[in-house]
């Protein structure tokens, strides 16, 4: 049975579609969850994809953090299982204290479209596991508040725990430490600014982010069956 | 007895702020060249239905601290202004 990955939707998610078209051209299953859910079942891995949930009323992230579905993806993450925030996503997760730090406006007031080289600078993430340290990947960029922060005791632990995942090579945002994505102390749940996904078809001009997709759904066999124990 | 409170949400201190910063470049142009310190944040107004005015502002700091600010990067200030204005003036809607 292949890999089943859960893509969770919140109102005003935009790139749930292309999150499951990219898993599934790596021979994966993969189906959306609607927000409104309470349980999750049978599933391997999860993504909450990119957009603007609950229209970013407030703040990015700020709302959607009291989705239902965020206490049943709370406690899949406890039990181990891989969960990965893309750019709203990311913003998801740190709201809800599942990731540390907070996204603020670019430096600049730019909002961002384009493609950027980003470096693995940790593998031992469940998106970096399969990659090469220090690898150059090109991803898209997209967002307005991508601009990672944290007090300084946070930023240290993160360098400490070896929880930067992803830095940017020239950084665009004004991110903190030039961090394009880092992952909890476990190492299962990690967030990042760039889409993966958007970078997965020749079709579309690169396929870098398929090596990161690649890496999660490794990462949710390997992991300890979280589905059963987070009901 | 019904509240109007006002929270004003702000950056912390340290925390850089990109809007803030940007007014204040703009300002010289328009001759006001002695304005700086500028910070960009939120004021929101409710209402709440509370026993005292201690009861109200309690109630109104949880709202700023669990949903309206986040902590990492912001603080909040809880201003409780008293009785609800009749012709919703306060922006409390009357």
């Amino acid at each position: 049975m292949s890999t089943r990955v859960g893509v969770v939707v919140f109102p005003g998610s935009n790139c749930e579609h292309d999150v499951v078209r990219a898993l599934q051209g790596l021979g994966a299953g993969a189906e959306l969850v609607w927000h409104d859910r309470r349980r999750l079942e049978r599933l391997d891995a999860l993504v909450l994809p990119g957009g603007f949930a609950h229209g970013d009323y407030l703040r990015p992230g700020a709302l959607a953090r009291f989705s239902p579905v965020m206490d049943a993806v709370a406690r899949f993450a406890a039990d181990g299982g891989p969960v990965v925030g893309i750019c709203n996503g990311f913003q998801v997760l740190t709201e809800a204290g599942l990731l540390p730090g907070a996204l603020q406006k670019n430096a600049g007031l730019r909002f961002l479209c384009t493609v950027v080289p980003v470096v693995v600078s940790s593998t031992r993430s469940a998106l970096t596991g399969h990659l090469e340290l220090g690898s150059v990947l090109e991803l898209p960029i997209n967002h307005f508040e991508g601009n990672y922060t944290g007090d300084e005791a946070t930023l240290a632990q993160l360098r400490a725990e070896d929880r930067v995942v992803l830095r940017y090579a020239v950084n665009p945002n004004g991110s903190a430490d030039d961090i394009a994505g880092i992952c909890n102390e476990a190492g299962n749940v990690v967030g990042l600014m760039p889409h993966p996904e958007r970078a997965c078809d020749p079709l579309t001009g690169r396929t870098d982010g398929q090596g990161l997709l690649r890496s999660l759904l490794s990462a949710a066999v390997a992991a300890p069956s979280p589905a059963l124990g987070g009901g | 007895m019904k509240f109007s409170v006002l929270v004003e949400v702000r950056l912390h201190p340290g925390i850089a702020d990109p809007q803030g910063a940007t007014i204040e470049r703009a300002l010289p142009a328009l001759g006001f060249s002695e304005v700086a310190g500028v910070r960009v944040g939120k004021a929101i107004r409710f209402v709440i239905d509370a026993a005292d005015e201690p009861a109200a502002r309690a109630e109104a700091e949880d709202v700023a601290q669990r949903l309206l600010a986040n902590p990492v990067i912001e603080e909040t200030a809880v201003t409780v202004l008293g009785p609800p204005s009749v012709d919703g003036s306060d922006g409390a809607g009357g």
